[in-house]
């Protein structure tokens, strides 16, 4: 009975926040984006699939603006018909859609979702597995994506999918990289890689990117301004992130891998049905954990405020604290808002080429990520060092950034105006 | 770790380093490399070393394997498949593996098989107080956060060779630069 019951518990949070939370999410999206891409452009989008009561004899169907669309793109999915080329490498073939997804929703077990829940007395933390390494696993797990991407396009024994697949292997493991190098300054501001411990910070003392209560704000700490100082290298790690989990999910504008335009569809073009729609479904999980990485580490996760935290983790039913719910809640506005942003730039920003994809990767963001944990380190070590050694390490900060950009400027290869090539190829 | 994961585990890995060199298909050898990584990951979280387990995945299997499985892609090694596999290299592979394995047990069979001594938290909670208030009272708490004992370690007790293996990886990379730009001037 003793192990029964955990595992009981561990499995309900399984099913519920992967299968009930985070996959619901994928055709969500999809709906989003359809009719946000039409607002944008100015048409009228999926508008018309709602309740078919026409089907059974009634006048008119209910439309619903809509909201049944995704489920009649799912069944259209699923009933078509799934052909398998003549001469593709089928084992790989037909393991490479399952490389895809998995990762993707194996990376949801260490998100925080919401506050814990209370249960009699006994505390349930809204999070599948409460790793100490949380971060990292995400890093790691996600990288495994990359099998998937490159078996389909190699497998498909065709040109343009190994094209994709050969473009999005080199795109998300130099994407990585900076991924990686880009938080390490908010990670020694927490000092802990439990996501669970760092939501709860940002809980009580202020969010990253908002430090204006608890222990962050200068009126309550006594005049320390480390936390909005801290605020410079914390903004500019949240942009690095966020451009690199677009070209880490392959979406917009760094959407080479499947461009349509060059590659017919990429590394899917050979597939069909729902070993597609796992293609499709794969992508989007990816994106939906990657906004809630972002929210997780820089927004505040499930957090409101403190005055909400307060008020909702005393909110009971019975014996059954229900304030995680409400934290749930909240996160997942969060994560929607992050969600349209994504699509809001789909279809505001047009796509790269291939190599200023990988000159924004490679030249900017490794270097500014790199100055920028160095700047992250001199803020949160200043107070322990005394004024002079924090200036000179400001001097030297900037000697070294400036000699950076003039190597950078130096090194930079024109383009030509007309051909838009670079002068040397 | 209960014992039934570490079989679990070991037995992935032992597979997957079995067919590494028994399949023909070179892709599917880098796979099968690929899933015996995460079998040894799994090895290394059971054993509560969290760090080292995702570093494996992360670093081995997330990208050096990638660029290996490339490198076998872009070749397209056709021959491979079809080569008859040879006595000779057959018999030699086999015997060092057997002569291993003796080996191993003759080791395996002098060494009495003790307890390890468990942790005391206790004692180190004690240690790290003065170092750092929160991993001392993690390891009060019972828990082992080793992000941070590995980094106390690395960075105050060998700083300076890993500098140096820091300036060595620099070097290469420099190297490497250096070496792919000459082609083209």
């Amino acid at each position: 009975m003793e192990i029964l019951i955990p595992l009981l518990i561990i499995l309900a949070k399984i099913v519920g926040l992967t299968f009930m939370v985070v996959l619901p999410l994928v055709p969500v999206c999809v709906y989003f984006e359809r009719r946000f891409s039409a607002v944008i452009q100015d048409r009228v989008g999926p508008n018309r699939v709602g309740i078919p009561l026409t089907l059974f004899g009634g006048k008119k169907d209910i439309p619903l603006f809509g909201i049944v669309q995704p489920v009649a793109d799912a069944v259209k999915l699923l009933l078509k018909e799934d052909f398998t080329p003549t001469n593709v490498r089928t084992a790989f073939y037909w393991l490479a859609p399952a490389l895809t997804i998995v990762p993707s929703l194996v990376t949801v077990c260490v998100i925080p979702f919401g506050s814990p829940l209370t249960v009699n007395g006994e505390e349930i933390k809204l999070v599948i597995a409460d790793l100490d390494v949380g971060p990292l696993f995400i890093f790691a797990v996600s990288s495994l994506t990359v099998y998937g991407i490159t078996l389909a396009g190699w497998s498909s024994n065709s040109k343009y999918p190994f094209i994709g697949g050969v473009r999005s292997t080199a795109q998300m493991i130099s994407y990585e990289i900076c991924l990686g190098l880009s938080i390490i300054p908010v990670l020694m501001w927490y000092g802990d890689l439990n996501l669970s411990n760092i939501v709860e910070h940002q809980s009580k003392n202020g969010w990253l990117l908002l430090p204006f209560w608890g222990e962050s704000a200068p009126w309550n700490n006594g005049g320390d301004y480390t936390a909005w100082l801290f605020w410079f290298p914390a903004v500019i790690a949240f942009l690095i992130f966020t451009i690199s989990i677009f070209a880490e999910t392959n979406r917009m504008p760094f959407d080479l891998p499947e461009c349509e335009t060059e590659l017919v569809g990429g590394y899917h073009t050979e597939y069909s049905s729902m070993k597609f729609a796992m293609f499709f479904m794969g992508e989007y999980a990816a994106m939906v954990i990657g906004s809630a990485l972002i929210v997780t580490l820089f927004l505040g996760g499930w957090s409101l405020g403190p005055s909400f935290d307060q008020w909702s983790a005393g909110l009971e039913i019975g014996s059954v604290g229900i304030g995680g719910l409400l934290g749930l809640a909240v996160f997942m506005a969060k994560l929607i808002v992050f969600i349209l942003f994504f699509i809001l730039v789909r279809w505001t920003v047009p796509r790269f080429r291939y190599d200023q994809l990988m000159r924004l990767g490679w030249i900017i963001f490794f270097e500014v990520a790199l100055i920028n944990v160095f700047l992250g380190a001199l803020v949160i070590a200043a107070p322990h060092l005394g004024i002079v050694i924090t200036l000179v390490g400001a001097v030297l900060l900037a000697a070294v950034s400036s000699a950076l950009i003039w190597v950078l400027k130096v090194s930079d290869k024109r383009e030509d105006p007309n051909t838009g090539l670079l002068a040397s190829n | 770790m209960p014992l039934t994961l570490f079989w679990f585990f070991a037995i992935v890995m032992l597979v997957g380093g079995l067919a590494v060199v028994s399949l023909r298909n070179p892709v599917a050898a880098a796979l099968a490399m690929v899933s015996s990584f995460v079998g040894l990951a799994g090895l290394f979280i059971g054993l509560n070393a969290y760090f080292v387990g995702v570093m494996q995945i992360l670093v081995y299997a997330g990208a050096i394997m990638v660029l290996f499985l490339f490198i076998i892609m872009l070749l397209d090694l056709k021959t491979e498949e079809k080569q008859a596999p040879k006595v000779v290299p057959l018999v030699g592979g086999l015997g060092i593996v057997l002569a291993f394995t003796i080996q191993l047990f003759g080791i395996l069979g002098k060494v009495p098989n003790k307890e390890s001594t468990p942790i005391d938290y206790q004692a180190a909670s004690e240690h790290y107080a003065p170092i750092s208030k929160s991993v001392s009272e993690r390891l009060a708490d019972g828990q082992l956060p080793d992000v941070n004992l590995v980094g106390d370690v690395i960075f105050k007790g060998y700083n300076l060779p890993l500098q140096i293996v820091g300036v060595l990886l620099l070097v290469a990379t420099v190297g490497v630069v250096v070496l792919s730009k000459r082609q083209t001037i």
